[in-house]
């Protein structure tokens, strides 16, 4: 398997080299660009396929070229690694589609795929760093790559957006880098090992541990969303429909969490951090954003907003399974990583839709709009239910586990934290869908665009019904062999709780 | 061919090719344009052959004429001068091909050769072994920098080379005084002798203080930094690139050699001196430069923080880090790749609207995606964000800080990397608003551009080579002559 050592970077390159193409290219060679980015999905996931396969027979993929003293760029593709690239793989396909379809005929749509690729292969990075190094590298370049999309719009306020959201990722950034660095100077490596790198450290190390942690935690915070530092979130909503879709479900907020993950399970190890005394504030910390999140959206008429303070709420349950410590929870938090992906892109999917199809963009004025798109709205039913944790969509399979891995840590005080959040979501989801279903609707839309006898053009409407249908599938099919949550299963016994 | 390009002399080519150039570009100004290139291009031709000499034979000794030190000129070359010519070489041939198609004809006759002097004049100084050489090409370098700043003749421009002159005058003056003192002192002026026979006494520590405050003036060290951005900012586009990127690190080059050598060994009270100023440097420069409204004025402001991270060094040094010298000259090297190709794209800037107004920038910038390009990824290099030059060597620096429990240096150098991140965007959000095009646009050279990108592209590459370059600055008199591998 000598050649294969170089599937993590032809996954990389996969992205990297067709945006890197588009931005030379022409802004009215559209054939060309749609190729190029379909030919980088599709070998991304070609590639993803075989690693997995690979993985899964116990194969190690690693490539490493030396960096700094005593410290290597590193990618590495493990199970866990795998699961996000999966993730990514099949959404930025999705995505790109429905991008192709979302700005046809607008302007500088070469600088947009050119950066789409390249925010697409900083997360490809992030997946696969095997060291924390590679990965701050990979984080940082994720914030600068995306800045370009969210101010894509040009506009004063979108400036601004940007603005806000350089203040927040570039603080985060230097917190992690100090973090880093601090780490860098007790351990002497940053390697993500399974169990941590910690174990050999000595007492008289623990203060600053904690310490590194908190900085690590609050620099990748910054990106997952974690309340206080969730403020750019909201605002970056001004950017295009497939920015915000990848934004949420998987570049920006999954990087932060992803990094949360990697930091808990594998420079800390679990167990280790549970000695610390550090995953106990970390939990409480989720639970915070879990109920802050929800309550904020409950008040939010612009839909997008609503869908942003969602985000914020939900992304939490991950850093929640994995801080209550414990196997199942572990599996309930880590599964959720793809599942809330599944489902908040769907919901961004069905909102651009709105806006381009309809214009609408405040829920005020959604009434009745399940009877002129009933397949859009239908996907964006399956994400809501989803994402209030109704069986059988697979946000109910992430709920599940995390309270049977609440109770297994004996943290009963986590249950009531999901079952208000539940509640709130149900809250801020079902009077929505009331308009949309049960409601009549008005003389004319906003503002309407005509496409004929389809609701809406094929690449907007495709997208999120499969996304809609993917969702539906990790939770009706959770026990088959192919389900994310069997390949969540099979990291946690590999490499987190080893017996 | 093998033996002949082993034996060929290098570094003394690496003054004369510059040297004989200017002239003949001062003879006949209608081939300056060609000619001037080629003569960059033998340059870095020359260290490119110099390097290689020192990979198979170790640190670099010549005597000029057969006469050795203490009576004649050695021209002498470890790790950290090849570095220093490979950086000049590099910066100059991307500001060489900038400057072709940058010039009025009337420029361009005085531009050529004085640029040819200050190389040799620059290279003069990185090969010099004694401190009176040292001053000798520090003078040089000085001279032909304020004529360029001059080179328009416009009144900003005069003036600002005017307090140029005054600081470089003063700045070698006391530079001067310091030599003249560790003469009388030890009675030799050659490095070697002096790092054996300089012990702390009064002489001592004047020509310390004199011949630190001298190359810190010209270094642009704050508060000796008031200088700077006028000069640097009312210059012609390459010149400014010249003096941010490679004539300030001459004068530090210097002061790195004096306490690598001679004084590092007690002076740790005034390293800290220093130390304080390179922190307050990066704060000040940094939030001068977020104040400033016009594109170039932020530049320079820019280069005076930047200059700050090199002093960060000297504390660290004290602190029996004898490495970190070697990540100073890198971070200098990242810096000149990096902000030669931020000065070059301001200049693209303003050829293109005729402005260098930031606020006014958008109806400039989306049409030239090249220079954008360059001024950003040069922006990643000087916020620190990887992977960059800028990233490798904010990290080394920062790892060694928090080793020795400096969280003070820590602190500044996280501040300062956000307060970059502030002036670097604060040019860049507008290279994505939308303004209506209403201005009468000029056309810019494709190669402008390119030169620009290309050098920013350097120091992002730059950012992956650290190991190679750090093993070169290990290259020393005592590591013997192992060549560079350690």
């Amino acid at each position: 398997m000598n050649g294969s050592a170089w599937l993590p970077l032809l996954v990389v390159a996969s992205a990297l080299l067709p945006g890197l193409i588009i931005f030379a290219l022409a802004e009215e060679k559209v054939y060309l660009r749609t190729a190029l980015n379909l030919t980088g999905a599709f070998s991304k996931l070609l590639l993803t396929g075989w690693m997995l396969w690979g993985v899964y027979h116990g194969y190690q993929y690693e490539v490493s070229m030396p960096f700094l003293p005593g410290l290597d760029l590193v990618l590495r593709a493990d199970a866990l690694s795998l699961l996000f690239i999966a993730l990514s793989g099949i959404l930025w396909l999705l995505t790109t589609i429905y991008a192709i379809g979302y700005l046809e005929g607008s302007p500088h749509r070469s600088r947009f795929f050119g950066f789409f690729s390249l925010c697409v292969t900083s997360t490809a990075g992030v997946a696969l760093s095997g060291n924390l190094i590679t990965f701050l590298l990979f984080y940082e370049l994720l914030t600068l790559v995306t800045y370009p999309l969210v101010v894509h719009r040009g506009t004063e306020a979108a400036r601004r957006a940007g603005q806000t959201y350089l203040i927040y990722t570039v603080s985060g950034g230097a917190l992690l880098l100090l973090g880093t660095v601090w780490l860098y100077t007790l351990t002497g490596t940053l390697e993500f090992k399974p169990q941590g790198i910690l174990r050999n450290l000595s007492e008289e190390n623990h203060p600053a541990l904690i310490a590194v942690f908190a900085l690590l935690i609050a620099g990748l915070g910054v990106k997952a969303a974690l309340v206080p530092l969730h403020g750019w979130l909201p605002q970056a909503m001004v950017a295009p429909a497939p920015v915000s879709a990848l934004l949420h479900a998987v570049a920006v907020v999954k990087a932060g969490t992803f990094g949360i993950v990697r930091v808990v399970y594998d420079v800390f190890g679990v167990d280790f951090a549970a000695e610390l005394g550090v995953t106990g504030p970390l939990a409480l910390l989720a639970a915070i954003t879990i109920i802050y999140g929800s309550l904020r959206a409950l008040f939010q008429d612009d839909l997008k907003r609503r869908l942003a303070f969602s985000t914020v709420s939900q992304v939490s349950y991950i850093i929640l399974g994995v801080a209550i410590v414990g196997p199942l929870a572990t599996i309930g938090g880590v599964v959720h990583l793809v599942h809330q992906g599944l489902m908040k892109i769907t919901l961004f999917f069905c909102a651009g839709n709105l806006a381009e199809t309809l214009g609408i963009h405040k829920i005020h004025e959604m009434n009745g709009v399940g009877q002129r798109m009933p397949w859009t709205m239908a996907a964006f039913t399956v994400g809501a239910f989803g994402m209030i944790g109704a069986p059988p969509i697979a946000g109910f399979v992430s709920k599940w586990y995390l309270g049977l891995g609440a109770l297994e840590a004996g943290q009963h005080w986590v249950i009531l934290v999901l079952v208000g959040s539940s509640l709130l979501n149900a809250a801020y989801f079902l009077p929505v869908l009331h308009r949309v279903w049960f409601r009549d609707p008005p003389d004319t839309w906003p503002a309407e665009r005509d496409f004929g006898p389809k609701e809406t053009a094929w690449a907007l409407l495709l997208p999120p019904v499969i996304t809609a249908l993917l969702a539906l599938l990790a939770g009706l099919m959770a026990a088959a062999w192919f389900s994310p949550l069997e390949w969540v299963r099979l990291i946690a016994q590999r490499e987190f709780y080893q017996p | 061919m093998e033996a002949m390009l082993a034996d060929t002399a290098w570094a003394v080519m690496l003054i004369i090719l510059p040297l004989a150039g200017g002239i003949t570009c001062f003879l006949w100004p209608t081939l300056s344009k060609t000619l001037g290139l080629i003569t960059v291009a033998g340059v870095a031709l020359s260290v490119a052959g110099l390097g290689r000499q020192m990979m198979e034979n170790g640190v670099y000794r010549h005597a000029v004429g057969g006469w050795g030190a203490p009576l004649g000129i050695d021209l002498f070359a470890d790790g950290l001068s090849l570095l220093m010519l490979i950086m000049t070489a590099l910066v100059g041939l991307g500001i060489s091909f900038y400057s072709r198609n940058y010039f009025k004809p009337q420029e361009a006759i005085w531009f050529w050769p004085i640029w040819l002097f200050l190389l040799a004049a620059l290279n003069a100084l990185f090969l010099s072994a004694d401190i009176f050489n040292l001053y000798v090409t520090l003078e040089l370098v000085g001279l032909a920098a304020v004529a360029l700043t001059a080179l328009t003749g416009h009144r900003d421009a005069l003036n600002g080379a005017m307090r140029y002159l005054l600081a470089m005058l003063l700045g070698s003056l006391a530079y001067l005084l310091g030599v003249a003192l560790l003469y009388h002192d030890s009675g030799s002026v050659d490095i070697v002798t002096l790092a054996e026979q300089v012990k702390p006494n009064a002489t001592v520590w004047a020509a310390l203080a004199l011949m630190s405050a001298g190359l810190a003036l010209k270094t642009a060290l704050f508060p000796l930094s008031f200088w700077l951005p006028p000069a640097h900012a009312s210059a012609p586009a390459p010149v400014s690139a010249l003096l941010s990127a490679l004539v300030v690190k001459a004068s530090f080059y210097i002061l790195l050699r004096l306490w690598l050598e001679i004084f590092g060994f007690f002076a740790e009270g005034a390293a800290t001196l220093l130390g304080l100023l390179g922190m307050a440097a990066i704060l000040w420069g940094s939030l001068q430069a977020l104040c400033q409204t016009q594109v170039k004025l932020l530049v320079a402001y820019s280069t005076v923080a930047q200059i700050g991270y090199l002093f960060l060094a000297f504390p660290l040094a004290s602190g029996s880090d004898s490495m970190i010298w070697g990540v100073a000259v890198y971070l200098a090297f990242s810096h000149a790749l990096a902000k030669s190709a931020m000065f070059l794209a301001a200049g693209n800037l303003v050829r293109f609207g005729g402005h260098d107004r930031i606020a006014d920038l958008d109806r400039v910038v989306q049409r030239l995606p090249l220079t954008v390009s360059a001024f950003a990824l040069a922006g990643v290099s000087i916020m620190g964000l990887p992977p960059s030059g800028g990233f490798v060597g904010k990290w080394l620096l920062l790892e060694a800080a928090m080793v020795q429990g400096r969280w003070d240096l820590a602190a500044v150098m996280m501040i300062g990397s956000l307060l970059a991140a502030g002036y670097v965007f604060k040019v860049l959000g507008y290279a994505f608003t939308e303004a209506e095009v209403s201005h009468n646009a000029k056309t810019v050279p494709a190669s402008m551009e390119w030169a620009a990108l290309l050098l920013a592209i350097g120091a992002i590459l730059l950012g992956f080579m650290a190991p190679e370059i750090l093993s070169l600055t290990r290259m020393t008199v005592s590591s013997g002559a192992g060549g560079a591998a350690p």
